[in-house]
């Protein structure tokens, strides 16, 4: 049995308090709170309690899918990141920068965020990069 | 955050959710705190206890009204004319801070001229708020030794959402109360890591640091960086993407775990302009609605499956740590993003014309010594820092400094703070004799925005799992609806079947929705009218009306 508490930030709202996942032989059962931190000093509200729970959830998308004569098929990651570059060349030499867009994520890191928006600018040049805050 | 940048020079909470609990006055308008931040409600709640006065500014019975010392009722969609009314009675009574304002402000003389005319019973009028209880509220407040205002999007997602923070940052600086503990204006931001993607550049204006990218010196930093970038010309924003695809001037649009098919303003408009677009990515950890559209889905990973920081609303910079190696062939979405920059740049038929540099990461905490190297107010923050526990708000120009509990102590980020002179406008939509009622959303304490995660916990799902809306007594007799009687609401631009919860929270003539069903989707009903500096929609008001299902 191998049991580990990795301490993290939550994920729901903007408050930023930390927490634990409790590891259990490789999957994730349950959150215990942090008592050092500033924010959190020790309490969770009732969605960073549950902030574990949806992470094996049955739904959770595990390989990568491309739409088949209106339906999703199974691909691999080289099919899949192969037709999303050729697509994007198609419509950058076709329509120009300006005519791709991006959208970021609130949900993501800080890191994922600036490589996104580093993608679209440096990669296809265009400004349309934006996300949820207004939302 | 375009109101806060323009009258202070920085768009963020100016001080710290700790500090909030030795706030001698807390005003909190347009904030279900207890609900949608309820950690930050604790120390709210800790200030009352230690004898703060606590003002809540809300259409809705809210459960932290009932800790105020006033209530104030506003009809929705009225707060600069409220905001504006107690500038009035302040100004009108003396109790400005004549120090702060010669020193450390500029446009005082236009702010005084325009709130004039807003004298506490005009206000009533509009507003509904009965002038006696204007006046008091404009007492304590400048009475107070330091005085908190907390917001959240029920001050920003109006058609006036930048006038509304723009009259916050007024009376902050009409009182004096920024640039010390516990006082400022505080947003507090809904999803946990909005802060950081504003801060990381994810906005079509700036690059990350909020450096402009109509600077030509900006520009050649960031060329000279990553061998290329965009022209100087801002970009397009979410909302206008939307209408882009429908139009065809968008042809490709790529998702990275954002649901706008649920959060964006008038959802069926959103769908049929997304049909339009040609090529359509999504990576998200879940089919959501709007990767049900898309051409092809992309398996990213959850919190718990990857490194990175997040960074809270008070601008703290904080560790998310891998506990479990990603679900199936799912993987980190920093890594999906660099996999396909290799394969559009190493390709023979290189689309942009430097060889961009910088793809290769081992791990995160290399993509941070980048930001740091470009971001000034990241400067110096590293993954070294924050591992030794070190609690870091930016800004944090440099490895040594300690970063930034508070904002503009001694001098604002702009050098001067500036008043606006702002009027009342009206909301885009008002109720009129076919929608005669007005409809307000948000969120409830057991969800999170779109529903993705928490309706598929377990606990959350069993708590609230259903739409459901909140309507006066008066409006529900008069309409025939009984207690939990499902109903029909129905706007200009769709109509959904929800459960009606007959109540005192709301006050005749508003109903509230949680946007967080899709099943009864809320944003099937809003109104996309944007507030034409921030293109923020107005959630917050439109015109509806609720009918019995025969």
């Amino acid at each position: 049995m191998d049991y580990r508490n990795v301490l993290t930030t939550c994920i729901y709202c903007g408050a930023g308090c930390s927490l634990y996942l409790q590891v259990l032989d490789g999957k994730v059962v349950g959150v215990l709170p942090a008592k050092q931190h500033p924010i959190s000093e020790g309490r969770l509200c009732i969605k960073g309690w549950n902030a574990h729970a949806f992470i094996h959830h049955e739904d959770r998308l595990t390989r990568p899918l491309i739409r088949d004569n209106g339906a999703f098929r199974e691909a691999s990651w080289d099919e899949a990141l192969t037709l999303i570059a050729d697509r994007l060349r198609e419509v950058r030499a076709t329509h120009g920068p300006d005519a791709i867009g991006f959208l970021t994520s609130a949900k993501c890191t800080n890191e994922e965020n600036y490589l996104l928006q580093k993608f679209a600018r440096v990669v296809i040049g265009t400004n349309n990069v934006d996300h949820c805050a207004r939302l | 955050m375009a109101g806060l940048a323009a009258a202070f020079g920085s768009g963020a909470m100016t001080n710290s959710i700790p500090e909030l609990e030795e706030a001698d006055c807390i005003l909190v308008t347009g904030s279900n705190t207890t609900e949608a931040h309820p950690l930050v409600a604790t120390r709210i709640l800790r200030a009352v206890e230690k004898g703060a006065r606590l003002i809540v500014v809300d259409p809705r019975d809210i459960q932290i009204a009932r800790f105020a010392t006033l209530h104030l009722r506003q009809r929705p969609g009225s707060d600069v004319a409220w905001l504006n009314g107690m500038m009035n009675v302040i100004i009108n009574e003396g109790l400005e801070d004549k120090e702060f304002i010669a020193g450390r402000t500029e446009g005082f003389e236009e702010l005084k001229a325009a709130v004039a005319e807003y004298t506490p019973e005009r206000v009533e009028t509009i507003t509904g708020i009965p002038a006696d209880e204007l006046r008091q509220t404009a007492r304590i407040y400048a009475g107070a030794e330091s005085a908190a205002i907390v917001y959240a999007m029920g001050i920003t997602q109006h058609t006036t959402g930048v006038d509304n923070v723009l009259s916050c940052a007024n009376l902050a600086m009409l009182t004096g109360n920024v640039g010390r503990p516990s006082t400022g204006v505080n947003p507090l931001r809904g999803q946990n890591n909005v802060q950081g993607a504003c801060d990381m550049g994810a906005l079509p204006n700036v690059y990350p640091g909020y450096q402009s990218v109509a600077s030509p010196e900006i520009r050649q930093k960031f060329e000279r960086a990553w061998g290329s970038t965009s022209d100087l010309k801002a970009g397009l924003t979410v909302t206008e993407m939307i209408d882009a695809a429908g139009d065809g001037r968008l042809r490709a649009l790529y998702v990275m775990a954002e649901n706008p098919m649920l959060s964006d303003p008038d959802i069926n408009h959103a769908r049929e302009c997304l049909k339009q677009i040609d090529f359509l990515v999504v990576q998200d950890v879940f089919l959501s609605e709007t990767a049900e559209l898309a051409h092809v889905v992309l398996p990213g990973v959850s919190f718990a499956e990857k490194d990175g920081t997040f960074t809270a609303t008070d601008r703290r910079v904080q560790l998310v740590r891998k506990a479990i190696e990603p679900l199936g062939e799912a993987r980190p979405d920093w890594e999906i993003i660099c996999d396909l920059a290799k394969q559009l740049t190493d390709h023979a038929s290189r689309i942009t014309h430097h060889a961009p540099r910088g793809w290769d990461y081992s791990h995160p905490s290399e993509i941070m010594a980048e930001i740091a190297a470009l971001t000034p107010i990241y400067g110096g923050i590293s993954y070294e820092r924050l591992e030794a526990g070190e609690a870091l708000q930016w800004p944090v120009p440099s490895p040594d400094h300690p970063g930034t509990p508070y904002l503009h102590k001694g001098q604002f980020s702009r050098g001067k703070g500036r008043f606006h002179a702002v009027s009342f406008k009206e909301p885009a939509e008002l109720p009129d004799e076919e929608f005669p009622l007005m409809l307000t959303t948000g969120r409830i304490m057991f969800h999170f925005h779109t529903g993705t995660m928490t309706r598929r916990s377990e606990k959350l799902e069993q708590e609230v799992s259903e739409a459901y809306v909140e309507i006066s007594a008066q409006d529900a007799n008069a309409l025939g609806i009984g207690k939990s009687e499902r109903v029909r609401i129905v706007s200009r631009r769709g109509e959904i079947e929800a459960r009606a919860w007959v109540t005192r929270r709301v006050p005749p003539g508003v109903v509230f929705i949680p946007f967080h069903f899709a099943e009864a989707a809320a944003n099937a009903l809003t109104h996309a009218a944007l507030d034409p500096v921030a293109k923020i929609p107005e959630y917050k008001v439109c015109a509806i009306r609720v009918e019995r299902i025969a």
